[in-house]
């Protein structure tokens, strides 16, 4: 499975999808990208006048890319077209450094902690163009 | 391994994570990790992962999926711990 077909089982859509890109995808990790257009729906409202992206929707990003496009790789063989992969978020924690502003593109690196019996979790890391961190953490959510 | 010592270290393992505080302080063999005690899936699975830790053993998919109460629990962990002397 490659990483393009990885991104094509997601089960998000615009305005909720935060994956353009994966770079490297391994069973111990992946390395993903996204770029958060000026469009995007939050920054009307996050905050007034002032667009920063919400802590909340890094963690989404590094979810997407982190987990569950790891996830899907790890499932390969069971997950296709038909067969989509059932997901949850079960727990996060994550530490914020740097605001990320519109038009920032965003790269996740992920390290896979463990995956058994459905539960992936995973250290998270989110860097800026500048290779700056702006948020780490650790991620856990239900696969199957 | 001791039935008493045994639930006194299931409790100490499962404590993080319960939701009940009731359930927890009756905790007996027939608690249910779920029902009684409110865990989530996903921290049922970290009970497991710290059961195994605590006792050195491994627990497959077939013995997870049974694992649901603490009587369950005591017996997988008995078995596993037997299988290995």
């Amino acid at each position: 499975m490659d990483t393009f077909q990885i991104v094509a089982l997601l089960p998000y859509q615009p305005p909720f999808l935060f994956v353009d890109v994966l770079d490297d995808i391994t069973e111990h990790g992946v390395t993903g990208r996204y770029t958060f257009k000026s469009s995007e729906f939050f920054y009307k409202g996050h905050f007034k006048d002032q667009p920063i992206t919400p802590g909340v929707i890094l963690t989404e990003t590094a979810a997407q890319i982190g987990l569950v496009c790891l996830g899907i790789f790890l499932l390969k063989d069971k997950i296709s077209q038909n067969n989509k992969p059932e997901i949850g978020l079960s727990s996060n924690q994550m530490d914020f450094y740097i605001p990320v502003a519109p038009g920032e593109t965003i790269t996740v690196v992920s390290q896979k902690i463990y995956f058994r019996f459905h539960k992936l979790k995973c250290n998270v890391k989110l860097y800026n163009a500048k290779k700056e961190l702006v948020a780490k953490g650790t991620i856990s959510g239900m696969i199957k | 391994m001791d039935k008493e010592a045994l639930i006194a270290s299931l409790k100490t393992i499962v404590k993080p994570y319960i939701q009940d505080e009731n359930a927890f302080n009756n905790l007996n063999e027939n608690t249910d990790f779920i029902a009684d005690l409110k865990i989530n899936s996903a921290n049922l699975v970290d009970i497991i992962l710290d059961v195994e830790d605590m006792y050195d053993i491994e627990i497959d998919n077939d013995a997870m999926e049974k694992m649901l109460t603490v009587k369950a629990a005591m017996k997988i962990i008995n078995t596993k711990l037997n299988e290995q002397q």
